[in-house]
C-alpha cells in the first residue's frame, strides 16, 4: 500500500511546488496518473520511490517511511520491492539483453544473482517474446522490444510494486497494448501494485483507478 | 566484486576503439621513460664491461671511438688502417703483449677478424667443438654464426667480395670450419675467427696460383726472363686453400707493412700500460694507443646526457596525455550521466557504481601497465643489441 499525507515538495530552482494532501493505493491496485506535462506526475513518483525526498510530509510504502531511511537503506528498498519502468527505457548499450535485464543484481550486494535469478531472467524474457535475443546488444532491438527488456528488468526481483512512468509513451498501438498485458499480468498474478503515468488517455480504460494530477499542482 | 568488475569489462570490451587509444597512451607513457633507462642501462652495462675487459688499443690517428668499436665489436666501418710494423714495434717496447687484429672483411653480415691465437686466451674464450686455426684458411665461428649458418666442424664459409663490380677487388676465399666458440654472450659471439695472415689472402696480399714453371702451366705463360716467369691472365688463382696448394702460397712485399686495424696491448702491469701510453704521445707519433673504458665513458656520458633530454621530454609528452586522458575519463562520465542516474533510480549501491567507474580506469591502466611492463622485457632481451646496433653504425 502507499499512503501519502500532506506532502510538500519544491525543487531548489524554478517556480514549481507539488502538494499532495492525502493519497491512499491499496495494495494490488492498478492505478493511472494523468495530467498536464510539468504537473508533477513523475516527481511523484520519484517521491514514492525515494529517489527524492519531500521538504515535509508523509510518504509511506508498502509500511515504510521511506524518507526516513538512510541513502543506502532507501536503494536497497527500493531494488528490491520497487520495479521502475522509464518512458526512455534507460537500458545500459554495452549490456546484452540478459545482461540489462540482470542489472539490478550485479549493482547491489542486497541481492544475490543465483543460478535461479539466471533462470528467472531468461523465462521472463521468453514470456514478453524476447527470449531468442539474450545475446543480443539492445540498440539492434526494436522500440517494442526495448521497452519489454526494461519490462523484464523492473519485475526479475518480483516487487510488490510497480511504478511505471509514462511506459507506453514511445510505443506504437500493438507494443503499447503488449507492454501493459504483460505489465498487468504481472500485477494480476503476483498480488502486486501498479502505478502509471500516462499521457495516453486511449489506455485509460484498463486501470481501476485514474487519479487527474491537477488537483495537486500548486503553481 | 566480480559483478562490477564484468560490467566495467563489458564497458572496454563495447567501447573497444576507446579503450585501445587509452591503453596505447598509458603504454606508451610508462614504456618509453621505462624502455629507454632499460636499454641505455644495459647498453652501458655490456659496452663498459668489454671496455674494462681490453686494457689498451693501439691504432693510426684518427677517431679513437671508430677504432675502439671495430676492435671491440666488430660491427663498425674499419678505422684508419696501421700496419703489422705497430704490432712487432709493441713487442719491442717490451711492455704488453701485442694481440693484432684486421676486422675489414665479412662472410655475408658477418665479420671476419684475423687475429692471433693469443686472442682466445685474452677473452677467455672456449671451444664447444674442434680446435683453434691452425693453418692458412682455416677457421673458427662464434657460437651464434654456427647457430645461425648451420654450420659445424666440418663445414665451410665463404669470405664476401667487397664489390663484384671490382675486379681487381678482394676475392672470395673458401675458409674451412675447423672449431667452433662456446657461447660467450658478447660480440665474439657472432664472428669468425681466422689467423691475421688469411685476412691478408682474402686481400690479395698473400696468394697461391699454378705453378708456372710446371709444363702444364705453359698456356699461363707470358713471358720468361731468366728465372723470372711472368703469367697471363689465364693463370689459376686459388681461392681455397687446400693441403695440395698451401705452399703455394707466398707473400708479395714486406709483411711487415700488410696492414691491421688495430693491435690490442695486454701490458704487463699497471705501470707497464703507463709506461707503454707515454711512448705513444707526442705530436710526430703516426699511431696513437687509446684505453677503451675512457674512450666508451665519454660515448656513455654523451648518450646519458641525450637519455636525460629525452626522458625530459617523454615525461612532459607523458603529463600532457595523462591530462588528456582525465578529460577523456570526465568526458564520458558527462557523457553517461544519465546512465549513471538509471543505476541510482533502480536501486544501484553507491559503492558498487562507483566501484565500476574506478574499475574501468584501473583496468585501463593494469592493462596499460602490463603491456608496458611486457614490451620492457622484451626491450631487455633485444633493447641492448639493438642500442649497440645503431651506435656501431
Amino acid at each position: 500500500m502507499i499512503s501519502i499525507k500532506d506532502l510538500r515538495f519544491r525543487y531548489t530552482e524554478g517556480e514549481f511546488a507539488l502538494h499532495v494532501p492525502e493519497l491512499v493505493i491499496e495494495s494490488g491496485e492498478k492505478v493511472a496518473i494523468i495530467g498536464p506535462s510539468g504537473s508533477g506526475k513523475t516527481t511523484l513518483l520519484n517521491l514514492i520511490a525515494g529517489i527524492r525526498s519531500p521538504q515535509s510530509g508523509q510518504v509511506q510504502t508498502q509500511g515504510t517511511e521511506i524518507g526516513a531511511l538512510d541513502d543506502a537503506a532507501r536503494r536497497d528498498f527500493r531494488i528490491r520491492r520497487i520495479g521502475l519502468v522509464f518512458q526512455e527505457f534507460e537500458l545500459l548499450e554495452y549490456l546484452n539483453v540478459l545482461d540489462n535485464v540482470l542489472l539490478p543484481y550485479r549493482i547491489n550486494r542486497s541481492l544475490d544473482l543465483t543460478r535461479q535469478v539466471r533462470e528467472r531472467a531468461a523465462e521472463l524474457a521468453e514470456e514478453v517474446g524476447i527470449g531468442g535475443y539474450l545475446g543480443r546488444y539492445v540498440n539492434h532491438l526494436s522500440q517494442g522490444e526495448r521497452q519489454r527488456v526494461s519490462v523484464c528488468r523492473a519485475l526479475l526481483a518480483r516487487p510488490p510494486l510497480i511504478l511505471a512512468d509514462e511506459p507506453t509513451g514511445n510505443l506504437d498501438p500493438t507494443n503499447k497494448g503488449r507492454v501493459l498485458d504483460i505489465l498487468f499480468d504481472y500485477v494480476d498474478r503476483d498480488g502486486a501494485t501498479l502505478v502509471t503515468v500516462t499521457h495516453d488517455h486511449d489506455l485509460l480504460s484498463r486501470f481501476e483507478r485514474v487519479i487527474d494530477f491537477k488537483q495537486f499542482y500548486d503553481t | 566484486m566480480s559483478d562490477v568488475l564484468y560490467l566495467a569489462w563489458r564497458y572496454l570490451a563495447y567501447h573497444k576503439i576507446k579503450t585501445m587509444i587509452l591503453v596505447a597512451s598509458i603504454t606508451l607513457i610508462v614504456f618509453l621513460p621505462v624502455g629507454l633507462n632499460v636499454i641505455v642501462g644495459q647498453s652501458s652495462a655490456e659496452l663498459t664491461a668489454r671496455a674494462e675487459a681490453t686494457p689498451l688499443l693501439v691504432g693510426a690517428k684518427g677517431s679513437p671511438l671508430e677504432l675502439v668499436l671495430n676492435s671491440l665489436y666488430f660491427d663498425s666501418d674499419p678505422p684508419e688502417l696501421t700496419t703489422y710494423a705497430e704490432a712487432l714495434r709493441v713487442v719491442e717496447f717490451e711492455l704488453a703483449t701485442p694481440i693484432p687484429l684486421y676486422v675489414r672483411f665479412r662472410s655475408r653480415d658477418i665479420p671476419i677478424v684475423g687475429t692471433t691465437l693469443e686472442y682466445f686466451d685474452f677473452r677467455r674464450l672456449h671451444f664447444a667443438a674442434g680446435r683453434p686455426m691452425a693453418v692458412l684458411g682455416e677457421c673458427v665461428i662464434g657460437s651464434r654464426v654456427a647457430e645461425d649458418l648451420g654450420v659445424g666442424v666440418g663445414g665451410e664459409v665463404i669470405s664476401s667480395p667487397e664489390s663484384v663490380f671490382d675486379l681487381a677487388g678482394v676475392y672470395p676465399l673458401k675458409m674451412a670450419v675447423v672449431g667452433v666458440l662456446a657461447p660467450a654472450y658478447s660480440a665474439d659471439d657472432e664472428a669468425i675467427f681466422v689467423d691475421i695472415k688469411t685476412t691478408w689472402v682474402i686481400e690479395g696480399l698473400v696468394h697461391g696460383h699454378q705453378d708456372l714453371a710446371a709444363p702444364e702451366a705453359a698456356a699461363g705463360v707470358l713471358k720468361r726472363e731468366g728465372d723470372t716467369i711472368v703469367g697471363n691472365a689465364s693463370v689459376v688463382q686459388y681461392n681455397e686453400i687446400t693441403p695440395d696448394n698451401v705452399d703455394s702460397f707466398h707473400f708479395h712485399g714486406d709483411m711487415s707493412d700488410y696492414p691491421v686495424s688495430a693491435i690490442v696491448a695486454v701490458p704487463r702491469d699497471q705501470k707497464a700500460g703507463t709506461i707503454l701510453m707515454g711512448r705513444y704521445e707526442g705530436g710526430e707519433e703516426p699511431s696513437q694507443i687509446v684505453q677503451p673504458t675512457s674512450v666508451m665513458n665519454d660515448l656513455l656520458d654523451t648518450i646519458l646526457t641525450i637519455q636525460g633530454f629525452v626522458i625530459a621530454a617523454i615525461l612532459l609528452v607523458a603529463a600532457a596525455t595523462i591530462a588528456t586522458a582525465a578529460l577523456v575519463f570526465l568526458l564520458s562520465l558527462r557523457l553517461r550521466r544519465r546512465e549513471i542516474e538509471t543505476m541510482t533510480k533502480i536501486g544501484g549501491s553507491r559503492l558498487s557504481i562507483g566501484t565500476i567507474l574506478v574499475s574501468e580506469v584501473v583496468a585501463v591502466l593494469v592493462l596499460g601497465v602490463g603491456l608496458a611492463g611486457a614490451l620492457t622485457l622484451v626491450t631487455s632481451q633485444f633493447g641492448a643489441g639493438i642500442i649497440r646496433a645503431w651506435l656501431l653504425s
